[in-house]
């Protein structure tokens, strides 16, 4: 092929590669629109879980602002791996699994966009509450950003992580409470970093340090883990 | 195409990477380290119990690391090995060795839970608590998670090539993990509650404490090989029990 054509390839092969990420992100948005109930969920979900947890530990303000970041972290995480169970289960019941796996476009492509389009659904309405909720904690207020941001950062991690367990269990019988067996302890050090960087900056420290590396973690889930969702999904759907 | 082929010693070692060829050769070699298991691990409890010195600072207590050390250095490096084969059989496509994952995970739970459990016991009277959250006791407590992860992803699996595959996937993951989640509760530990309890300052070691807690380490390992080789043998048989050699082989070979 003569450089200049090689180049239009490349060029080509690019532009079709981010349109198909647009399609497949703006397709399942598009799709959890129509079906809002299923965001909902997720999201009432965590509400409840979090509210919960002053009735079994009592309404002592001071225990509760300890707690809050813990409380919400760890809610935000159960919420993002329930929500990870429709991931993939409606694309392999109906078919477009399949066709997206004998698609020309590289599978982890893909899989990142259906990644991105399930954080945006479930993911990003939990950072969004988060800080309403902080607020019944009684969270000091200059920590409200703290703790948005750290779930800004921490969560599209749990997504892209627990994309590989949702992946692995695809039409397995008991998928739900594998998926959670399999998920929650690869999520302990999204966990630590993500509430550590509240406990940080409650004790006057600068938080930075968590947000990087939670920063770290980001990058490094997103550059290997569509790989890993991919492998898993050829071995799920053979 | 020709088959790949490995040569030391006028043996061609690939051959046994067929469960046909590794079958003997597992039933075989599992009396040898049976045994060994056995006569280590007598020799190692003896030096323990009756031969190394009463520490000066721990008392008597001190005598559950001859169990303790073995069965956390198993439990760690057990992972690696079955993440290993697990890899070699997502790569090479190669059956034993997703089986050799398969047979190795339950060991690796057994030692990891006999860790925390003996680190419990030896907790008590030391520290006066059964469980702290000190980071190598929380790490040990994920990797005993994640060894059920994989066992009961495998189990819900009934294909046994997907299962295979789907575990490997599965270990390689926790592999990656393991470091991470290593350092991350080390650093949340220290963050928290200090430095009250330090494990890695331990006092210089007798001579003889060390000849039974490395007697007994070599015991686990010789135990870890027998057992993982006999659950391989037995997967072999469950899921090649319709093939053509195993029949002619029981004829023959176990009458």
């Amino acid at each position: 092929m003569p450089a200049h054509r090689a180049f239009h390839y490349v060029r080509d092969s690019k532009t079709r590669m981010l349109s198909v990420l647009r399609t497949v992100i703006h397709r399942d948005l598009l799709l959890a629109l129509r079906r809002r109930a299923d965001v909902a969920t997720v999201l009432l979900f965590f509400v409840i879980v979090v509210s919960l947890f002053p009735f079994g530990i009592g309404p002592e303000p001071n225990l509760l602002r300890a707690i809050a970041p813990g409380v919400i972290w760890v809610a935000a995480l159960l919420s993002c791996m329930l929500a990870l169970a429709r991931l993939f289960a409606a694309d392999f019941a109906d078919g477009t699994l399949e066709q997206m796996l004998v698609s020309p476009t590289p599978l982890g492509l893909i899989v990142a966009g259906k990644v991105a389009a399930h954080w945006l659904t479930s993911g990003l309405p939990l950072v969004l509450i988060a800080p309403v909720l902080a607020i019944q904690f009684d969270l000091n207020q200059s920590l409200l950003g703290v703790l948005a941001l750290s779930l800004l950062i921490g969560t599209p991690v749990l997504s892209l992580i627990g994309a590989i367990g949702a992946a692995l269990t695809l039409g397995l019988r008991g998928g739900g409470v594998l998926l959670a067996l399999l998920v929650l302890p690869l999520y302990v050090p999204v966990l630590i970093i993500g509430a550590g960087a509240l406990d940080a900056a409650a004790a006057g420290q600068s938080a930075q340090p968590h947000f990087l590396l939670l920063a770290a973690l980001l990058v490094l889930a997103a550059a290997f883990t569509p790989w890993a969702i991919a492998a898993s999904l050829r071995i799920s759907s053979e | 195409m020709s088959q790949p082929t490995l040569v030391i010693g006028n043996i061609n070692w690939f051959r046994y990477a067929s469960p046909q060829a590794f079958y003997p050769l597992a039933g075989a070699m599992i009396p040898w380290f049976a045994w060994a298991a056995a006569l280590l691990c007598v020799a190692g409890l003896y030096v323990g119990f009756f031969v190394a010195p009463t520490d000066h600072q721990q008392g008597e207590s001190y005598r559950i690391i001859f169990i303790h050390v073995a069965a956390a250095w198993m439990s760690m490096f057990i992972y690696l090995v079955m993440a290993f084969w697990a890899g070699v059989g997502l790569v090479f496509n190669t059956r034993l060795s997703g089986m050799m994952a398969t047979a190795l995970a339950p060991t690796g739970a057994l030692f990891t839970f006999i860790a925390l459990w003996t680190g419990a016991l030896w907790g008590k009277p030391t520290w006066g608590a059964w469980w702290v959250w000190d980071a190598r006791l929380t790490s040990e407590l994920i990797l005993l998670f994640l060894y059920f992860g994989f066992m009961a992803l495998q189990a819900a699996i009934d294909e046994p090539r997907r299962a295979d595959r789907a575990g490997a996937v599965l270990a390689l993951v926790g592999v990656v993990n393991i470091p991470i989640i290593y350092y991350s509760v080390k650093w949340w530990n220290t963050l928290h509650q200090g430095a009250s309890v330090n494990l890695t300052s331990a006092p210089t070691m007798a001579a003889t404490m060390l000849a039974g807690m490395l007697l007994m380490a070599l015991a686990a390992w010789m135990y870890s090989i027998a057992a993982s080789l006999h659950r391989v043998r037995s997967i072999i048989l469950e899921r090649e029990r319709s093939a053509d050699w195993l029949v002619k082989y029981r004829h023959t070979a176990e009458p």
